[in-house]
């Protein structure tokens, strides 16, 4: 509750909203003791004065009344009436919703139909039937507009009583003897009230503007009598030659409702926990680059690589806390080689992969230093137009998940062609023979068949064959394949393994394989990079590393592969949790897991030591390498 | 497709039964004896026993509620006596005014909302979206019927562009020039709160799409920015916008009952005021169940339409 307020008094408009409702309402409260006239007092020698005239700050309507007065006076008619209407439509609405939900069956069947019926209507026809029935008058535009509210309250109010009468507190209640209506009202009551609080604010300016409209279409309030509706209304005969007359409860009314309107779209934000989190930001068409070094020098990176990642950082911004997801990572991938990385959720292997093409999602990422070459030039900072280029056409992306990554409501076969065609002016027939080819050449059977099928048509295995046909597409010269396999099972993840194996063999490809599996690394993969809160911990031919892992993390991480067959050993798990990467300790980051570690693992930054091929960072290596 | 279309209509009998008997309970609520109301001075005990047996008003509540609905199932909606010609005419007449009126600004809202919510979404926190969303901030908030009272001192008395209200000129006019100068205020008018609503949603719609993997993977293909947002992210943001697309289209038509008054627009708004006013219930009671009825069909079609867009949705 104080986060909600907190929240909300943040919310610079909804606080806005909140005073100027309040102090319109003050004002309707305390009209009676002002010292003003009184609002039908008709002064015929007096009429359609304008503003500021003496005696009368906002002028007088076409009887002469007293503008000032009658604004006030009708304020507070239209807060009562709307807050009425709010509060029995709140009423019958959410009892009826209680007892739907609450006694279901038959008869949560029977109210809830009636309630569709009645949202079948466009609203004020409905409330129109009702006023013509009971005749027009300020009490029956009251109850026609909150019968037309009570679906509403009674269809959200439903929704969370069903959820909370399957609760074991109302199970319990039930068999301590207590009767229904005092469930209802004891046990129920208490945990949907605030919601219908909450509904009843966000409508109450709704409902005011509606019966606001009713008076003013003279089926509301019966003059003398007069809301702000009624009084716009009235004015409007003579609205051409005294406009002022329209425009005071015109504008009155505007002001209720958007102030109204601020402070429920505060409630809501300040509720909803996704806009406290700041999670509804749209990524930017590349991940925003804002380097804190020197760019590394073109010489650091090793010549023979055809994509070199040179002390990349990538970070998240959010509210105020930095995660520093990569810390500068150094990766090189030869042409026609398969280099792995490896590492647990977390490590950073994911980002590292998707800052190559400024494909991390921006806000909240941002690349804050370090290169990425390719055949020599910087892809960190390149203009979009540049990067566009080349995504998919040189460097292309295998994803995890292929039901989340192809767009649901496009069939496979254009998918497939839309990738090539961004990059090659072929025309449709030729981009769909190709697509053909590809889905032939990624094994689906039949794809004659299978081109014209959606995703959701498709099984998880064929799907991400699709996926890879469209990384293929324009004959990239370097793939990265992002937990190709986690999201599939096990027969099928040797069949997609398979698969890269022989494309990369055959069209000479270089891969970069990020996984958390050992096993598939040990497959698959030239070259091994372990990944641990952001770093590269271990470096080198896969076959090395295997047989003697030389980071204790790298050998823990391989102890936790569990062996088919002769595996007799236990399988171990690594104690602890890696570290929060908002809050990374100095030295090594694995010190705190480590059953080796020393005070001087914790002292200070940790380089990456080694000859050769092979590399590590940590001080006291299982192997040292000669 | 056509099997799903039907389907979704027979599913609508009920939902036109349900209406019906609601306009029907409603109508026999109305208090002291409706041969009484109808009558007004006329109210002789003879004329009282003619009308109830003219009326059916003799027979149980049941039996008046199917006799009435055989009735207007044969185009008979009764005799509209401060108009004395059949409600059916009436209500057929008028309700082509609203149509043009209503279609027109929901046709303009839905255009102008989603273009504005796709531009506030992709422009997130730039000038553009913190303008719009201001816009659509004033636009909710503002009352249709003292805009359109702002716009006819404005546009029409002040600036002169636009005639003051009508559908057609008195004299000469009534071509589709004449039609769109008379029309062009009320549908301002009538369109801005839609407007803003539909810009609302679409913006979050498109902000949620923006979000997906998929929109990733686009951009991994090397698809343009404009073609991510136009094709791949408003295609699939369209799924959510559209049901709230037909919503809207409901709280259009309702509106059109403010502007039709205050544009003295010729339409079914306008009547269903007049015959409230002058107690005429058959009057009501017709216009009530036909666009309320043309309402639950016009909802179906909008589902048919999210079918054709969305394959997920089983035909």
């Amino acid at each position: 509750m104080r986060q909600f307020l907190r929240l909300l008094a943040r919310n610079r408009l909804a606080s806005l909203g909140g005073v100027v409702i309040t102090g319109i309402a003050m004002l309707a409260l305390i009209t009676p003791l002002l010292p003003l006239q009184h609002p039908d007092v008709i002064d015929t020698a007096h009429r359609f004065l304008f503003p500021f005239s003496e005696g009368h700050l906002l002028g007088t309507d076409q009887l002469g009344r007293d503008l000032l007065s009658r604004l006030l006076w009708g304020t507070r008619l239209s807060l009562a009436v709307g807050v009425a209407a709010a509060l029995a439509a709140g009423i019958v609405g959410s009892g009826m919703g209680m007892v739907a939900g609450y006694v279901g069956g038959r008869t949560d069947n029977i109210i809830m139909r009636a309630v569709d019926m009645l949202m079948a209507f466009p609203y004020i026809l409905l409330a129109l039937a009702i006023v013509a029935a009971l005749g027009p008058g300020l009490m029956n535009a009251l109850i026609a507009v909150a019968a037309v509210n009570v679906p509403f309250f009674a269809r959200n109010i439903r929704g969370i009583t069903l959820g909370l009468a399957r609760r074991e507190f109302v199970d319990a209640a039930r068999l301590s003897g207590k009767g229904h209506l005092r469930i209802i009202l004891t046990e129920l009551l208490p945990n949907v009230l605030p919601v219908i609080v909450v509904a009843m604010s966000t409508t109450v300016g709704w409902m005011i503007l509606e019966t606001a409209g009713l008076s003013f279409l003279g089926l509301g309030a019966q003059p003398p009598q007069a809301d702000l509706g009624g009084m716009l209304g009235q004015a409007r005969s003579a609205m051409i030659t005294s406009p002022h007359t329209s425009v005071v409860p015109g504008v009155m009314i505007f002001l209720i409702v958007m102030s109204v309107n601020l402070l429920g779209d505060g409630v809501r934000d300040a509720l909803d926990p996704r806009l406290r989190s700041g999670a509804l930001s749209r990524p930017r068409a590349s991940t925003r680059v804002a380097r804190q070094h020197a760019v590394p020098a073109p010489e650091a990176a090793p010549a023979d690589a055809l994509l070199a990642v040179q002390a990349l950082e990538t970070q998240f911004h959010v509210t105020g806390r930095v995660y520093r997801a990569v810390n500068g990572v150094d990766l090189a991938v030869k042409p026609g080689e398969c280099l792995g990385v490896i590492g647990e959720s977390g490590s950073g292997k994911s980002v590292t992969a998707l800052s190559v093409m400024g494909l991390v999602a921006s806000p909240p990422g941002v690349i804050t230093g370090g290169a990425v070459r390719y055949r020599g030039e910087d892809l960190i900072g390149a203009p979009y137009a540049r990067l566009r280029d080349l995504r998919g056409e040189s460097i292309s992306y295998i994803f995890q998940d292929p039901l989340s990554t192809l767009h649901p409501l496009y069939r496979v076969g254009d998918q497939l062609a839309e990738a090539i065609r961004v990059h090659h002016p072929v025309s449709r027939a030729e981009a769909r023979a190709r697509a053909l080819q590809l889905l032939h050449d990624v094994r689906i059977p039949n794809p004659e068949g299978r081109i014209d099928d959606y995703p959701h048509e498709m099984s998880g295995g064929m799907r991400q064959r699709v996926g890879i046909a469209m990384a293929l597409a324009n004959d990239p010269d370097i793939i990265i394949a992002d937990e190709p396999t986690t999201a599939l099972d096990v027969t099928v993840q040797a069949q997609i393994l398979g698969l890269l194996d022989d494309l990369r063999r055959d069209r000479g490809l270089a891969i970069v394989f990020i996984t958390h599996d050992f096993g598939v690394v040990a497959q698959l993969c030239d070259r091994v990079a372990v990944m641990y809160a952001g770093q590269i911990v271990e470096t080198g031919p896969t076959a090395e590393v295997l047989a003697a892992p030389a980071h204790p993390y790298t050998r823990r991480l391989i102890a936790c592969v569990p062996e088919l067959g002769g595996g007799r050993r236990e399988l171990a798990a690594i104690p602890g949790l890696p570290p929060s990467v908002d809050a990374l300790p100095d030295g090594c980051a694995f010190a705190a897991r480590c059953d080796r570690a020393v005070a001087d693992c914790r002292a200070g930054r940790i380089d990456m030591t080694g000859t050769g091929a092979r590399s590590v960072r940590c001080l006291f290596p299982e192997e040292a390498f000669a | 497709m056509g099997r799903y279309i039907l389907r979704r209509l027979l599913s609508a009998i009920p939902v036109l039964l349900g209406i019906t008997a609601i306009v029907f309970l409603i109508m026999a609520m109305i208090p002291g004896d409706p041969a009484t109301a109808l009558l007004g001075a006329y109210a002789t005990p003879d004329n009282v026993a003619r009308i109830n047996k003219q009326l059916g008003l003799n027979h149980p509540l049941w039996y008046r509620y199917v006799l009435w609905l055989w009735n207007m199932l044969h185009g008979d909606f009764g005799r509209s006596y401060s108009l004395n010609r059949p409600v059916i005419f009436e209500v057929w007449e008028r309700l082509s005014a609203t149509a043009v009126l209503a279609g027109v600004s929901w046709v303009a809202a839905s255009i102008l909302g989603i273009l504005a919510g796709v531009v506030s979404a992709a422009r997130q926190y730039g000038l553009a979206d913190k303008v719009i969303t201001f816009a659509v901030l004033i636009g909710i908030s503002i009352p249709s019927f003292f805009l359109g009272i702002m716009l006819i001192l404005f546009f029409a008395v002040d600036l002169r562009w636009f005639p003051v209200s009508g559908m057609y000129a008195i004299y000469g006019g009534g071509d589709l020039l004449d039609l769109a100068r008379h029309i062009a205020m009320p549908a301002a008018a009538l369109s801005v709160v839609a407007t803003g609503v539909i810009a609302r949603l679409s913006r979050s719609a498109m902000l949620e799409v923006l979000r997906q993997d998929y929109i990733r993977t686009a951009r991994a293909k090397g698809v343009g920015e404009r073609r991510v947002i136009l094709g791949h992210a408003l295609r699939a943001a369209m799924v959510s916008i559209i049901p709230v697309l037909g919503l809207q289209a409901g709280f259009v038509l309702s509106g059109a009952v403010y502007i039709e008054i205050v544009f003295q627009w010729p339409g079914i708004g306008r009547m269903l005021v007049n015959a409230i006013l002058q107690r005429d219930i058959l009057l009501v009671q017709g216009g009530v169940v036909v666009v309320a009825c043309l309402y639950v069909i016009f909802n179906i079609l909008v589902d048919v339409a999210q079918s054709l867009l969305d394959p997920r949705i089983k035909t």
